[in-house]
């Protein structure tokens, strides 16, 4: 009786592990046309300023509102702990040193993975449902390079702006909760975060959301592009670009600390 | 006559479906071919075939005298310039207004603002759509989709029109102003076309020759006349 429950059981891990490694495959196939493509002339550059517009300046809104939140909670859960200790003046260095390697880089990624990247999936995949993929492939346009290649492109270049742009609001997001039960002046407060700050932690912070940024922008494009026919693949589509970005900015994350640790 | 495609032995199967079994077809200068079948019976898998969107396993497609298995995909591409291609949903770019997506497939040809405006406006007005150039394609109707459609694809001027279920979805007014529009472009551009249909209203008045497919391969060919007075009894329930 075990024995003949286990035989289905056993067929679907191996067929999940199989689909793993064929998205896997495809996804690095995908990853190398992506360079192949990249540069390539023609280069597509109203489109990527086009899609930068999109993807970078029509995020600014929601990357300000959560930059000024993520700064003002940090900043008024962390004071009690420190307070305990007599260390709340570190305050201003702490959250800062905290926002700009890690929360500000990660949040914000992780932002733009649900805004961007399911965005860019429920694009292309309705694209591709509706045959317009198609249409540009038989008018002799290749589709790759002026939806996928620019849009790809557009993400690497526009969160490192947003990330930047987050940090510098969550921190004035700190100086607004660090005067909600002291006077701290505006000076002292950003003198106190730029002498705890070094390159070691705002470089390598930077170059990190180049690299989510590039794979947000390459998930949501691989899962649009290769949606299934049908409105529900629309669905799929975008709901799992949001799911395997956010994953993905983890894992990525997790090996920029490894690296920078090397390095510091 | 010069042959424009030559198909030859074409066979496709998705998994255990087998859509096409052999198809073989042929399609002169200046022919209105009409592909004949029931849903499902690998009608659009066959010109899909044709420009490349979906690779046959096995047989020889020849379009405008070149084997496309060997084309190179830049050649390939400078190939489907010559061959319009109006999808059953039109296709039109929806982030785009009419304007712009007629303007799209030309961004490789090196003509002025002025070229482009002009051959833009005379090509919807050939279509009878001057009107519709500043509006966004959910702004359209079915039919007016089908018709912007159309002039994206004559816009290139090309040899071939490869035309998936051109009436589907259309009230029957509608459906044979653009059955008369497909003769008009015929005539005009003196073009040949591939049209696949199950609309036998569409393929009385479009077609100079006519083919029924059943199970992914061809079961007559002839006139609309000659298929129309068959005695088979499958055939016949076409034409009730």
């Amino acid at each position: 009786m075990a024995e003949i429950l286990s035989k289905p059981l056993e067929n679907s891990y191996l067929k999940t592990v199989k689909c793993f490694f064929e998205e896997v495959a495809k996804l690095t196939l995908f990853t190398f046309r992506f360079f192949k493509e990249v540069f390539k002339p023609r280069y597509e550059f109203n489109e990527l300023v086009k899609q930068s517009y999109s993807i970078g300046y029509k995020s600014f809104p929601i990357v300000i509102i959560t930059g000024f939140i993520m700064g003002l909670v940090l900043t008024i859960q962390s004071r009690p702990t420190l307070a305990n200790f007599g260390a709340e003046s570190w305050l201003p260095a702490m959250v800062a040193v905290s926002i700009i390697r890690e929360i500000g880089p990660v949040i914000t990624a992780l932002i733009f993975a649900g805004k961007v990247g399911s965005g860019i999936g429920a694009e292309l995949a309705s694209m591709k449902v509706t045959e317009q993929i198609d249409a540009m492939e038989v008018s002799g346009i290749n589709p790759f390079k002026y939806i996928v290649v620019t849009r790809i492109v557009a993400a690497t270049l526009m969160l490192p702006v947003l990330v930047i742009v987050a940090d510098a609001i969550a921190l004035y997001g700190s100086y607004i909760g660090v005067n909600l039960k002291g006077d701290v002046s505006f000076h002292l407060f950003f003198s106190s975060v730029f002498q705890t700050l070094s390159f070691t932690d705002v470089f390598p912070a930077t170059i990190k959301t180049v690299f989510f940024g590039f794979a947000v922008g390459l998930i949501g494009c691989y899962k649009g592009y290769n949606a299934d026919k049908g409105t529900e693949g629309v669905g799929i589509a975008a709901n799992s670009a949001v799911v395997y970005a956010s994953l993905l900015v983890f894992i990525l994350d997790m090996i920029a600390v490894q690296i920078t640790s090397l390095f510091s | 006559m010069n042959t424009l495609v030559e198909i030859a032995h074409l066979k496709k199967s998705f998994g255990n479906n087998e859509v096409l079994k052999d198809m073989n077809l042929k399609v002169e200068q200046g022919e209105n071919l009409v592909v004949l079948g029931k849903s499902g019976s690998g009608k659009s898998v066959l010109i899909k075939c044709l420009v490349g969107l979906i690779e046959p396993d096995d047989g020889e497609v020849i379009l405008l005298g070149k084997n496309i298995a060997d084309l190179k995909s830049y050649e390939l591409n400078a190939l489907r310039k010559k061959v319009g291609f109006l999808f059953q949903s039109a296709a039109l770019y929806d982030s785009m207004t009419v304007r712009e997506n007629l303007e799209f497939p030309l961004r490789d040809l090196k003509l002025s603002k002025e070229e482009i405006e002009t051959l833009v406006i005379d090509t919807l007005k050939s279509v009878g759509l001057e009107g519709a150039i500043d509006k966004m394609p959910a702004e359209l109707s079915g039919g007016m989709r089908k018709r912007v459609g159309l002039a994206r694809t004559l816009i290139l001027k090309p040899e071939l029109i490869l035309y998936d279920e051109p009436t589907t979805g259309l009230d029957p007014i509608t459906s044979k102003e653009i059955s008369q529009l497909i003769l008009d472009v015929q005539k005009k551009y003196n073009s040949a076309a591939i049209i696949i249909t199950h609309d036998v209203e569409c393929a009385r008045i479009t077609a100079n020759r006519m083919m029924i497919i059943k199970d992914g391969t061809t079961i007559i060919e002839g006139s609309f006349k000659e298929i129309s007075e068959s005695k088979d009894e499958w055939i016949h329930s076409f034409f009730k």
